[in-house]
């Protein structure tokens, strides 16, 4: 099947032609599965915030190409469905709540979208459920925690029924627990529903259970492979400023000791596990 | 910070006065209150206050939310009752040095300080009644046929509902700004008027430099869902005039047509 | 300088619908030289506490010393204990306000009503332990980067030279380079120039590697307070509170499951290391 969204010698700059110039993404390749999980990681300034937001075409390429399930981003007729297609979920939980109600920001998506009363109603029912939310519907949302507000985003993009969920550094302002239940979500959410999700991220533990992880540096994809494929490259991931989960650490020092771990462990268990053998 | 019930607060229940739409609501008050400035004659005033006294009764609404409302206007109060008091010619009562107080003077600033009572309660009963939200929804509707000549009816009531949402965020960041300033020896309380104000600085910079940062975000993320301004927008929640909101407009109606029918001088038994 | 808190409990908006006791009974004593990491799930009152610990909250009940003044006391001088006692909140840049980075870390020594040269001089070092340069110091707050930011805010607090510095989260919102210097600093100053700290932290990593010692919070109560070995190694405790325990303890526990002989307490990856080699070298080729 085509990819979900395909991206091709994509080129972004900053304040172009001015002396702020700055170079933010260079000859990005991409292809998305559709109904992958995709994780990109990178330092603050790696580029990856400005290539989630090529996906839904709130930046436009200056070089290159990015089509969304076949669309060109680039053509202003297709500005909307690219957009219903790709949602995305932003990183401050406050700044993308629209109304005074949970249901009703819910429902603002398919509000724009001009979908009849009736069904709005039965796709916020089912965006909430989805979510596990429907107790909060008519709570006002400064009363939510982190992670409820997250959450709240994401039905919110849900009812708009999208092929794919954009997650731009979603999990980046919450409590452990926050992340946690909006990872849950996530994973739910393309395991059942077979969305794409493609999640932006500077914490390496999150990548744990993705299809593709892949590694950004300067505006350019320098790793990528399954997570295990990518965990092992310890020292070059050290080099790129991204912290590597403990275990994966400590595998990584007892191999240059000697012992006969792979270099891909990822959990705790799983080097418990090698030693134990 | 804000604790307590604010003056006119919406306390959400099931009276009949709640579920009213609430562009039933905004008209009925409208009419009440222009009405109400052109009462003259025994019989308007106290079709009036029966009217006000029915509209409490039947929106449930406490009488001390009320009389809590009164508090901020009991000085306009007395300053009506007072200015007509003495400034209205007519058969004096008692002298206070050059001013005389007169019967006549005293009758028409009664009625005057009972009229902006009247107002007060009546209009207060349409926040008490109706939540914000419902209030932004019934003034678009209401104002979305003059969108036709410019108004941009849309716009202002998303504009309404979006600052809504946001009080309470704002509110909560204006307190931690301050803890912040005040961690760093800020003193918000002591000093005259222009110290005072000059302290707000640390406060009132950080606050509208974040609200424009989450007025920036909000709108990425509205673009991001697609919205495109009031074009082709449907809702979730439509407003649906009732058989009761009928009945309790021609009510209005009718005491308006009361009212000025002795205001314009047709004697009615 | 110690700050004792005795029998303090707070309640919120008392006698009306929303009361809510933020913390109840706490009794602590912060020492010189302490570096207090303290846990607790979200709502269990950490950010009630840290707010008495320089009188911007007062205690319903109990009583807050620093250094010795009852913070409640008529005449407490607030803006002193302010001064010996530090706080940064959590995404301290969004406090910044003034037209240039020195004019901003200024602030608090102005309050403190400092001649000017001794003002210059302490923000000239407060930017200094925080690694912002003199060009960036007569920049505009709002024309840096947020990590820059971040750490004008710091050098703001670090100007009114605390004795105590508490710290909400400083790593928060930063990638992996950004915790790691920002953390990297905090050691530094606790360090060389002996400050108390009490860092609030979710990362059970961090608190393990620099803390001394860990005050665990629940539901507005202290549930524990020792060493990060001894609270650590009660990880059924921890986690029935909803917190974990840093990955090389969970290390640990489960290789003590499987028969292994390392110590039950392991903190860092170093230690871990160590107590592998030392117990299945034989295994090494």
């Amino acid at each position: 099947m085509d990819a979900m969204v395909k991206v091709s010698g994509l080129g972004h700059r900053y304040n172009p032609g001015t002396e702020n110039e700055t170079l933010a993404l260079a000859g990005i390749d991409l292809d998305v599965r559709p109904g992958e999980f995709l994780v990109i990681i990178g330092h603050n300034g790696s580029g990856k915030s400005t290539l989630a937001k090529h996906f839904n075409a709130l930046l436009l390429p200056e070089e290159g190409q990015v089509l969304v399930a076949g669309m060109d981003t680039a053509r202003p007729e297709n500005l909307w469905r690219v957009r219903q297609t790709a949602g995305m979920v932003f990183q401050n939980p406050d700044n993308q709540i629209v109304a005074t109600v949970v249901e009703e920001d819910v429902a603002f998506g398919p509000e724009n979208l001009g979908v009849p009363p009736a069904e709005i109603a039965a796709r916020v029912d089912a965006a909430l459920a989805a979510v596990g939310m429907e107790a909060y519907r008519h709570h006002a949302p400064h009363l939510l925690s982190g992670g409820q507000k997250q959450r709240v985003a994401i039905a919110g993009i849900l009812a708009m029924k999208p092929a794919c969920i954009i997650l731009d550094e979603a999990t980046a302002m919450l409590d452990p627990a926050g992340r946690a239940e909006v990872l849950s979500t996530v994973r739910r959410l393309n395991k059942q529903e077979g969305i794409t999700v493609m999640h932006i991220t500077h914490y390496m533990d999150e990548a744990v259970g993705a299809d593709r992880v892949i590694v950004m540096e300067a505006g350019k994809v320098v790793l990528s492979g399954t997570p295990r494929q990518v965990f092992a490259q310890v020292e070059r991931l050290k080099e790129l400023g991204l912290d590597v989960p403990q275990a994966t650490e400590l595998a990584h020092q007892l191999r240059q000791c000697g012992f006969d771990i792979p270099p891909d462990v990822l959990t705790v268990e799983e080097l418990v596990d090698h030693l134990c053998r | 910070m804000i604790g307590g019930l604010t003056i006119g607060q919406f306390i959400p229940g099931n009276s009949l006065a709640h579920r009213l739409d609430p562009r039933t609501k905004i008209g009925i008050v409208l009419v009440f209150i222009i009405v109400l400035f052109m009462a003259r004659g025994v019989v308007p005033w106290i079709v009036l206050t029966a009217f006000t006294v029915l509209a409490v009764t039947v929106s449930q609404t406490p009488p001390q939310m009320i009389l809590r409302g009164l508090k901020p206007v009991v000085f306009i109060i007395v300053l009506t009752v007072g200015l007509n008091m003495f400034m209205t010619r007519g058969e004096p009562l008692f002298r206070i040095g050059p001013l005389v107080a007169t019967r006549e003077g005293l009758a028409f600033g009664a009625l005057m300080g009972f009229r902006i009572v009247l107002l007060i309660a009546f209009s207060s009963l349409l926040t008490v009644t109706t939540s914000p939200i419902a209030l932004t929804d019934g003034l678009e509707a209401l104002l979305k046929p003059f969108s036709r000549i410019g108004v941009p009816a849309h716009e202002l009531a998303m504009m309404m509902s979006i600052a809504l949402r946001f009080i309470p965020t704002l509110l909560e960041e204006a307190d931690k700004i301050m803890k912040a300033q005040m961690a760093r020896g800020a003193d918000f309380e002591t000093g005259n008027f222009l110290q005072r104000a000059r302290s707000l600085v640390p406060l009132l910079v950080p606050l509208f430099v974040s609200a424009f940062r989450r007025a920036d975000e909000l709108a990425m993320a509205m673009e991001a869902r697609c919205y495109r301004g009031g074009q082709g927008r449907t809702r979730l929640k439509q407003l649906r005039a009732e058989r009761r909101d009928y009945l309790a407009f021609a009510a209005t109606l009718i005491v308006a047509a009361v009212v000025i029918a002795f205001r314009y001088g047709f004697g009615h038994g | 300088m110690p700050i004792e808190l005795q029998g303090v409990t707070h309640i919120y908006n008392s006698g009306t619908t929303l009361q809510a006791t933020a913390i109840e009974d706490i009794n602590l004593t912060i020492d010189d030289g302490d570096f207090i990491g303290l846990i607790g799930p979200t709502g269990s009152g950490k950010s009630t506490l840290v707010q008495h610990l320089n009188g911007l909250l007062k205690p319903t009940r109990g009583r807050v010393l620093v250094d010795g003044v009852d913070i409640t006391a008529r005449g407490a001088d607030l803006r002193a204990i302010r001064q010996k006692v530090g706080i940064i909140f959590q995404y301290p840049e969004h406090q910044l306000f003034d037209e240039t980075v020195a004019a901003d870390v200024a602030f608090g020594p102005r309050n403190l009503g400092l001649p000017q040269d001794e003002i210059d001089r302490r923000v000239t070092a407060a930017l200094a332990a925080v690694g912002i340069d003199e060009a960036t110091a007569k920049r505009s707050p709002f024309a840096l980067s947020g990590g820059q930011m971040r750490r004008v805010a710091i050098a703001g607090v670090l100007a009114m030279q605390p004795k105590v510095l508490v710290l909400d989260e400083p790593a928060a919102g930063l990638d992996p380079r950004g915790r790691e210097e920002i953390l990297g600093r905090i050691k530094r100053l606790h360090e060389e120039r002996g400050l108390t700290v009490v860092l609030v932290s979710h990362n059970m990593e961090d608190v393990a590697r620099l803390a001394k010692r860990v005050v665990v919070m629940h539901r507005g109560r202290v549930v524990m307070d020792g060493s990060p070995r001894l609270v650590f190694s009660r990880a059924e405790q921890l986690a029935e509170i909803g917190l974990g325990v840093p990955p090389m303890t969970e290390l640990s526990r489960r290789l003590r499951a499987r028969g292994f002989d390392v110590p039950s307490d392991l903190l860092t990856v170093d230690e871990a290391r160590e107590a592998i080699i030392r117990v299945m070298g034989g295994r090494a080729k």
